[in-house]
């Protein structure tokens, strides 16, 4: 059964996903998402500590996915955006909810808590956190 | 006194008219308006389920109520959507509000009323001292047979209530249940949509137990009709509620502010909690709330909330259930059988 491989993967990344909980280093002060475990400034060191972000941010910029990898094939076309939180980090996310306008550069958003794939008919059921207008 | 700590709700942004929908069924879209009361419904996008509609209404209330969410001991959803048939809503909920792993979970499942059976259960276990705080919420997206009568008010939303015994915006002065073995509506294991027995669910159904609760609930807490200045019972549709009100004598004014059903349809779990959350935005310090709920199959819970000096200012912590029913986006049929499938 193919999608047994991925539940290892999908269990260690739920708290990350699921609460945007990243990294910050106690020595330079760098934030980091997803969570890094070294800071690649202060190697050795820095020390790591969690950190739950806030859920804002802005686009820095997006593009519409008209053709799809397989599992999001039924969503297309969607937005995909590279937006940069007000803690720091920037991801890569769907953007949801939106109306025309609101896809430009610099639009506030914020973290909605969404199915993100679906494992076929018999897989695990993948959620995490997508942005919406703010 | 135990009562609510903080509530929010959630409603997806998607509306159907009824006009919609009837056009492709060539029904009489005003006879149907008419006929139910209702002119759209709310539908979940693609990527929205009971879960994450659970989760979104449950950030809500944690703002309102600022407590550590690893103070919540106990978890429940009711939901008759529940997206696993075996693997709970309840530890996804705990999982992404940030509960730790120190609490009690569960699904429940009792048709419409498993929101309000949730309550119950975390009242029990706040008043045994058994846990601190405790999170109920009734959360669905409702599915209907293409061209059944249910198409117009299936829809989806959620309400969530932390409950606790400090801070509360509303005591809860008594709950009285009234359930029965009563077959109006039905869906058995591994079947898609739901069946229902016409005409069946009226009288014996939904009446004789939202009526028989309240009936039950003022009794006990020698309460007459006089006595509540709001009240919802469960809204399958926007004429059942109100022929319930005027059974029990209570002035049909007294139904406005929690009567959501007209905008948002028949959102199930959440039906009756959402016309709550929705009275208690804008409900004055000392007022008094009746809450029935009803569930298929069959039963009623009846609350009797008295409204404390704090919800005026920790209701505006929250995002309003007005608020939701305003933020919409019309989609056509062809669309919503799109969304409907999900992913
Ligand atoms: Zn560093």
């Amino acid at each position: 059964m193919g999608h047994e491989s991925s539940v290892p993967l999908f269990w260690r990344l739920i708290k990350p996903r699921y609460q945007l909980i990243g990294t910050k280093c106690t020595s330079c002060g760098n934030v980091f998402y997803p969570p890094k475990f070294l800071c690649p400034v202060c190697r050795k060191e820095g020390k790591l500590e969690e950190i739950k972000l806030r859920k804002t941010g802005k686009i820095l910029t997006f593009s519409i996915i008209r053709s799809a990898p397989a599992g999001f094939e039924k969503e297309t076309p969607y937005p995909v955006a590279i937006i940069e939180l007000d803690d720091g980090p920037k991801l890569t996310s769907q953007i949801v909810d939106y109306k025309e306008e609101d896809l430009k550069i610099g639009r506030r958003v914020e973290a909605c808590f969404r199915r993100i794939y679906t494992d076929g008919k018999e897989g695990i059921i993948n959620y995490g956190l997508k942005f919406r207008p703010a | 006194m135990i009562g609510i700590v903080g509530y929010g709700g959630y409603i997806p942004r998607f509306r159907i008219k009824v006009e919609e929908i009837a056009s492709v069924w060539n029904a009489d879209a005003k006879a149907i308006k008419s006929g139910l009361n209702i002119e759209e419904k709310s539908v979940p996008s693609m990527d929205e389920d009971t879960a994450t509609i659970a989760v979104e209404a449950a950030l809500n209330a944690l703002k309102m109520a600022e407590i550590d969410p690893k103070e919540i001991g106990a978890i429940y959803v009711g939901s008759e959507s529940h997206p696993y048939a075996v693997k709970p809503t309840a530890t996804i909920v705990g999982e992404a509000i940030g509960c730790g792993a120190e609490f009690t979970a569960a699904d429940t499942e009792f048709a419409c009323k498993a929101g309000t059976a949730g309550i119950q259960m975390v009242m029990g276990l706040i008043e045994g001292g058994y846990i601190k705080f405790g999170l109920a919420i009734g959360s669905d997206t409702a599915q209907s047979k293409p061209g059944d009568a249910l198409e117009y008010t299936a829809s989806a939303g959620g309400a969530a209530f932390i409950l606790g015994k400090n801070n509360v915006i509303g005591e809860i002065e008594g709950t009285f249940s009234f359930s029965s073995d009563t077959p109006d509506f039905w869906r058995r294991d591994g079947i898609e949509y739901p069946s229902h027995g016409g005409r069946f669910t009226g009288i014996p159904a939904y009446f004789k137990h939202v009526v028989s609760a309240t009936q039950g609930l003022m009794k006990k807490l020698g309460l007459k009709s006089s006595d509540f200045d709001h009240v919802v019972f469960h809204m399958p549709n926007g004429k059942f509620p109100i022929n319930a009100a005027k059974m029990l004598g209570f002035d049909l004014e007294k139904l406005k502010a929690g009567f959501v059903v007209s905008k948002i349809g028949n959102t199930y779990s959440a039906s009756s909690l959402l016309g709550l959350a929705a009275i208690l935005d804008v409900a004055k310090p000392g007022q008094r709330i009746l809450i029935t709920s009803y569930g298929s199959g069959a039963g009623s819970d009846a609350f009797s909330i008295k409204v404390t000096d704090l919800v005026e200012e920790k209701r505006k912590k929250t995002k309003k259930i007005q608020d939701y029913i305003d933020d919409k986006e019309y989609v056509t049929y062809a669309h919503y059988t799109r969304l409907r499938r999900g992913i």
